[in-house]
């Protein structure tokens, strides 16, 4: 018993194995297992993606005219808070990374962002909760790089109430996801003078909505509006349909990805929901900044790991705009954390970012549009 | 909508879950009645039962046959599993044998995180067409395939442990192993068999519900612990009483979901246990919850 | 172990952790002791309801999540002293545990084991849906590090030696109890309840403080857990983390108080050095995803050829081993 012990102290302190001298290190924390991994791996595939795409160039020019590889320090929190915080302190400590992206989940980023403060070290978030970055006096060292929910909400409400959608239904699914969606939606309905006429929520491993969705039918609305990701989103939706509802259904961006549709089958044509540009690229205007960009990023995303999703977009997001902040400020944490907050007009896959000392998102309502779903394929909606 | 309509579509959607539940809780019956081990696996595989059946139709096999493989391919896996992990533990203290149970559940999802990813599997259910009218509920049709599976298990099982020379052996193995060994039943094999066994139903509840509810790594911790709450409802080793317990259990979660409120819908099956426990212990219910005097 | 010894052993550990605390310059290690430290004292609770009651507890979750929440709450809501917030935690939580046990103790067997765990389960959803008081799924923010005047428990080093100190009292107090009139009463217990009953014992009651006294524990871990992360969410309080720490208690050995803190070591470092072992394994795609087969294999292996725990590789056993059946 004595034994033990220290043999499992000395396995903590194994050193990192030795690295060019000269490469920038950033770290990465993504939920690869957990119940956030369908959003975590795709991440993970982009980052390592762009890494390799960025050294085959040679890698960052830094501040002092020289060029230097990225290195990629990225460890999984298997979508648990304790464990971020573990990654993040190695990442900051052992590790020594300049900045650090991720993490995936919007728990996972509020539980380390007390450790980020105090080693100030800057964050770049792939989460979307508003709290991430909010009040931005006290959240110095953190940005993000997902839409807010009220961004999101916003798009969609102005769209039911411009179709006369005015008593509608909403389900949620009962994690962070699904309750900050509801609490923004039921500001932006109250202010848009929309009716609720039900609000049911259903867990993420339930089997069967049919009840919630009686529910919701026998309360008569114009529109439902189901706040989830796949599977469950994709249960919703076949259960919709089996009860044979009418409404048209609203879902939000968490079903923008093809397992959304290949899990609803036929149940999913028609479905209308606000997303970033990048599920439709193809369909953008010539001179929309963004198309190229996001054609770019969906190609070889899709060459490389499958079809494209917007979660993966968020974490090129993360990983671009630390490099461009390293292009300037070098391995010096605190000239990293000023260049990301001086970044204007950058144009990334999740929307055009304009960062401020006052702003660590940096996007607007532009970042959204909304999306239907024609034939098992993305359209813009008209 | 009319009220009876919904009330009608609450028990519907519940008495098919409640199918659901009732294989995985027969499963945990029977590997506890004969060797008093809860098996906290028992999700796990109904978890490659829907998986495999998922791949396996997704290949292009027929519906038949491809539940046939997974089936059994599934219940050697259990009996596997006994046998390199549970047999070497007997006489160990209960405790060591539920965590190994526990070590075997955490490695089986890890080995479905790795072959077949995080992404779900959408499978079509084994017969097309449009949903069915049944006195104003919906129902889909792969609805009525969970449930006639389900009467069917039923069925089987009763004729063998009533009907049959082997079912005999292993029932006499969950009433006094020394008894039946003494009678020349060869226990480690009812065991094993046994395992196997609660492998299979729990395989069949996976290969059934999968087109309804898709099938991923991690669907079978949840579905586990409403089997094992069924199967507790129903006085832990009585297999009517898992069955009982199941179709209970499945109704009373749609009608709190519908009537009371979503959010709770999950802790109604855990209130439900609590009351029993309690009830137990008063003495008011007319059957006995196993396990009591035991660990 | 002879109380003298007891208490040298205590205070060779105080002074490692003590010089660990001035030594390790690396938050993340102190991170991952304090970590060790947290799930010890949940787990040192949950090792006398195993060693002294005999009976497993599936739901010491819901007593980490009340005591963590209920200090939270209280001051980041209300505005409380930070260690009255953490005092009324530990009697919530020991409260809660004389609400579940009250009519549960009567016998013996699985039930408590399913009781708790059901009653693991709907603490779970209270948080996640009472979200007015608990802030649902997203979870509580603002809560604030525990401070003795202007001395704030906000470093890891400071965190690290306040969860060092408190879980090495509490052992010290544990090791009291085994070898006082109340432990002996207990040990009776656990040999043969009809015959401890016999002479004179209350068994219910003497369980029911046990697992009350346990509930009070795990409930302090939780208040430290959540004034060190000054965050707290649903998620780390589900039904994995409950059985996690059977698993903890179960490793170390149900037969010992030190099998908690070995067990609660184990687990958390073995992570840990997983992660450390394979530093490139995250990085390349579908990798990080064998850990999990890994720790689950680890642990079937270990239970089939160490069913005692880590204690048992040194003979020691307590209680006495009963005659297995």
């Amino acid at each position: 018993m004595r034994m033990l012990t220290p043999l499992l102290l000395a396995l903590l302190l194994v050193p990192v194995p030795a690295l060019a001298q000269d490469a920038y290190r950033v770290g990465a924390i993504f939920s690869i297992t957990g119940p956030g991994s369908s959003l975590g791996i795709p991440e993970r595939d982009t980052a390592l993606m762009l890494e390799a795409e960025l050294n085959a160039k040679g890698g960052i020019r830094g501040p002092d005219g020289k060029v230097h590889p990225l290195k990629l320090v990225i460890y999984d929190d298997a979508s648990d808070e304790t464990k971020a915080v573990l990654a993040a302190k190695k990442l900051i400590d052992e590790d020594k990374v300049v900045a650090i992206v991720g993490t995936t989940l919007s728990g996972t980023s509020l539980a380390i962002l007390d450790t980020i403060q105090k080693a100030e070290i800057p964050l770049v978030s792939c989460a979307a909760a508003v709290k991430i970055v909010e009040p931005v006096a006290e959240r110095k060292w953190v940005f993000k790089t997902p839409q807010s929910d009220h961004l999101i909400v916003g798009i969609l409400v102005d769209y039911l109430k411009a179709r006369g959608l005015t008593r509608v239904g909403w389900l949620n699914v009962d994690y962070a996801f699904g309750q900050l969606g509801w609490i923004e939606f039921e500001k932006a309905a109250q202010k848009a003078g929309l009716t609720i006429a039900a609000n049911e929520k259903f867990g993420q491993k339930d089997v069967d909505m049919t009840a919630q969705l009686t529910r919701v039918k026998a309360a008569g609305p114009q529109a439902v509006i189901v706040w989830s990701i796949p599977p469950s989103a994709s249960i919703a939706t076949k259960n919709f349909a089996d009860l044979g509802l009418r409404a048209p259904l609203f879902q939000s961006h968490g079903v923008g990805n093809k397992m959304f549709i290949q899990l609803a089958g036929p149940a999913a044509n028609g479905v209308v929901f606000p997303a970033g540009k990048l599920l439709i690229a193809e369909h953008l205007a010539d001179n929309d900044p963004q198309k190229a960009v996001l054609l770019a990023y969906a190609k070889e995303f899709e060459v490389r790991y499958g079809s494209r999703n917007t979660f993966g977009g968020h974490a090129w997001d993360a990983v671009q705009i630390v490099v461009k902040a390293m292009e300037k400020g070098g391995a010096d944490r605190a000239r990293v954390r000023g260049a990301i907050e001086g970044i204007r007009n950058f144009v990334g896959i999740t929307g055009v970012f304009d960062f401020s000392p006052t702003d660590h998102n940096g996007l607007d309502s532009r970042a959204v549009t909304m999306t239907q779903i024609v034939d098992g394929q993305w359209r813009p909606a008209k | 909508m009319t009220f009876a309509e919904q009330l009608a579509q609450y028990l519907a959607t519940g008495l098919v879950v409640g199918g659901a539940y009732a294989l995985i809780g027969l499963g945990f019956v029977i590997v506890y009645g004969v060797t008093r081990v809860i098996n906290f696996a028992q999700g796990e595989f109904v978890m490659l039962g829907a998986l495999g059946m998922a791949t396996l139709l997704g290949r292009g096999v027929g519906v038949v046959p491809a539940f046939v493989v997974t089936v059994a391919g599934v219940a050697l896996l259990a009996a596997l599993l006994e046998w390199v992990a549970i047999h070497p533990l007997r006489g160990a203290p209960p405790l060591a044998v539920l965590i190994v149970t526990i070590g075997a559940s955490i490695a089986i999802r890890g080995g479905a995180l790795v072959v077949w990813g995080t992404d779900p599997l959408a499978l079509p259910p084994f017969t097309a067409g449009p949903p069915l009218a049944l006195l104003g509920a919906v129902v889909v049709r792969q609805a009525l395939w969970v449930l006639a599976v389900a009467v069917l298990v039923f069925a089987g099982l009763w004729f063998f442990f009533t009907r049959t020379y082997a079912g005999t052996a292993v029932r006499a193995c969950a009433l006094n192993a020394r008894g039946a060994r003494l009678m020349g039943i060869r226990v480690e094999r009812t065991h094993r068999f046994a395992w196997a066994l609660s492998g299979a139903l729990g395989a069949t509840a996976g290969a059934v519900i999968a087109p309804i509810t898709y099938a991923t790594y991690d669907m079978g911790l949840m579905l586990g612990l409403k089997g094992f709450v069924a199967a507790v409802l129903g006085g832990l080793v009585s297999p009517p009483g898992a069955i009982a317990g199941g179709f209970l259990l499945g109704v009373l979660e749609s009608f709190s979901a519908g009537l009371l409120s979503s959010g709770y819908k999950d802790a109604v099956a855990f209130l439900i246990l609590i009351v029993i426990c309690i009830v137990q212990v008063a003495g008011w219910l007319p059957w006995r919850v196993a396990g009591e005097g035991e660990a | 172990m002879s109380a003298r010894e007891r208490w040298t052993l205590l205070l060779a550990v105080m002074l490692f952790v003590s010089g660990a605390a001035w030594g390790v310059r690396s938050t993340y290690v102190l991170s991952a002791l304090t970590f060790v430290a947290l799930n010890a004292i949940a787990a040192l609770g949950l090792s006398l309801v195993m060693g002294f009651a005999g009976q497993v507890s599936l739901g010491q979750a819901a007593f980490y999540a009340i005591g963590a929440y209920a200090s939270g709450i209280l001051t980041a809501t209300h505005g409380w002293n930070c260690w009255a917030a953490l005092a009324m935690a530990v009697v919530a939580g020991a409260a809660a545990a004389l609400l579940i046990g009250l009519p549960i103790f009567r016998l013996s067997g699985l039930l408590l084991a399913m009781a708790s765990l059901g009653f693991g389960i709907i603490v779970y959803y209270v948080l996640v849906n009472w979200s007015g008081v608990t802030g649902g799924p997203s979870g509580l923010t603002g809560i604030p590090p525990l401070a003795i005047g202007g001395f704030r428990f906000d470093t890891d080093a400071r965190v690290f030696l306040l969860a060092w100190t408190v879980l090495l009292f509490l052992l010290g107090l544990a090791g009291n109890l085994v070898d006082s009139r109340v432990g002996r009463a207990l040990r009776a217990i656990h040999g043969s309840e009809s015959a401890a009953q016999a002479a004179g014992i209350d068994a219910t009651r003497y369980k029911l403080g046990v697992f009350a006294l346990a509930g009070g524990m795990t409930a302090l871990a939780g208040g430290l857990y959540a004034h060190y992360l000054t965050f707290i969410n649903p998620s780390p309080f589900g039904f994995g983390y409950s059985v996690e720490l059977v698993v903890m208690v179960v490793l170390g050995g149900v037969a010992s108080l030190w099998g908690a803190v070995l067990g609660a070591a184990a687990v958390v470092l073995l992570v840990e050095a997983l992660r450390a072992a394979l530093p490139l394994v995250a990085s390349s795609r579908g990798a990080a995803e064998y850990e999990i087969v890994v720790f689950g294999l680890a642990l079937m292996a270990f239970m089939i050829f160490l069913p005692g725990g880590l204690v048992s590789l040194r003979g020691e056993r307590w209680p006495p081993a009963r005659a297995e059946r």
